[in-house]
């Protein structure tokens, strides 16, 4: 999808906050300049091509229970295997490989502290493998995006 | 049942309507003129209702904010290299501030070492459409760390197995 300016501008001003107020893609269209309809057609058609994943709330997870990064260093021709079972694992919400020793980095969540320890206890025991458990001690910069720097991009 | 929240409990209480808006948007507002009247008819509320559970969700930090969420990837930004840094204790919160601050690092969190295997304690995410533009980035980290840092590395995310969104609320729901 070829993004223009005002797609841009829409993505730049709004990836941090939309307005939360009666009429919010009319408080939008008011500052880019452009109509209602023409806001909502933009952003659906951005949501459309997956390039916004998603127009609306971004909860904050700790209030809705409990969650902690954990990674294990799977051997590399298990990571399939291994992979599959934190997939599987109930609570489990983000999944990366990465390039590292430490090689799946996922995210367990649960209703609250204690289920969750259960459930990474579980599953450490379920992969016989070490886990890394990496509580946030303190956010800094909490899931807030960043400038994107559309000269640099493809 | 009380639906009041106090600045004391951070606005933890969702009650159920609360709760069944917030299962209701994880993938999104209705992209309509009037998108809290759209929740409210499905939902059995009214427009203003919807409204300012929002802004109350909002203000009491259960929703962080409102926003069109891109998807970085998407837009081109095809590499994700997690930098981990081995701070000193004594200078994390203000290194962790200001690395945060910085206008590439889309996360930036401390979280505890776990000796002899993991020296890492801050986690700065950076993007970037090729390795280079991931390390010259970490470059700017290292330099502004300086001799606060004693080690680093980027881990690279080479796929994502699992992305789901919000967990949230199926399970608690129905408890």
């Amino acid at each position: 999808m070829q993004l223009d300016a005002t797609d841009r501008q829409l993505i730049d001003l709004y990836q941090r906050d939309l307005p939360v107020c009666d009429r919010p893609f009319l408080d939008v269209s008011r500052q880019l300049g452009i109509t209602e309809e023409e806001v909502i057609g933009r952003l659906q058609s951005l949501q459309d091509h997956q390039v916004v994943s998603r127009v609306g709330p971004v909860f904050e997870h700790s209030r809705a229970g409990a969650s902690l990064l954990a990674a294990v260093a799977a051997p590399e021709q298990q990571l399939d295997l291994v992979a599959a079972r934190i997939n599987r694992a109930p609570g489990v919400n983000h999944n990366y490989a990465r390039e590292h020793t430490y090689n799946l980095w996922f995210v367990m969540t649960a209703p609250d502290e204690t289920v969750l320890e259960e459930r990474l206890g579980e599953l450490e025991q379920q992969l016989r493998l070490p886990m890394l458990r990496l509580p946030m001690v303190e956010g800094y910069h909490i899931d807030l995006g960043f400038e994107i720097d559309w000269e640099a991009l493809p | 049942m009380s639906t009041c929240t106090s600045p004391s409990d951070n606005g933890s209480t969702l009650d159920e309507q609360d709760r069944k808006l917030v299962l209701a948007t994880q993938a999104g507002l209705p992209l309509v003129s009037d998108p809290w009247g759209a929740l409210g008819q499905q939902l059995g509320m009214d427009h203003e209702d919807v409204l300012s559970r929002f802004q109350r969700m909002q203000e009491t930090g259960a929703i962080r904010r409102v926003a069109a969420v891109p998807d970085h990837y998407k837009l081109g930004y095809r590499f994700n290299g997690m930098t981990v840094w081995d701070v000193r204790d004594d200078a994390i919160a203000e290194m962790g501030q200001r690395v945060g601050e910085l206008p590439f690092v889309s996360h930036c969190y401390r979280r505890p070492r776990h000796l002899p295997y993991w020296n890492y304690n801050l986690f700065a995410m950076v993007h970037g459409t090729s390795r280079d533009e991931v390390e010259a980035k970490a470059g700017q980290i290292r330099k502004l760390l300086g001799a606060t840092s004693a080690g680093d590395t980027i881990l690279y995310s080479s796929a994502i197995l699992k992305k789901t969104g919000l967990r949230l609320r199926k399970e608690k729901a129905t408890s």
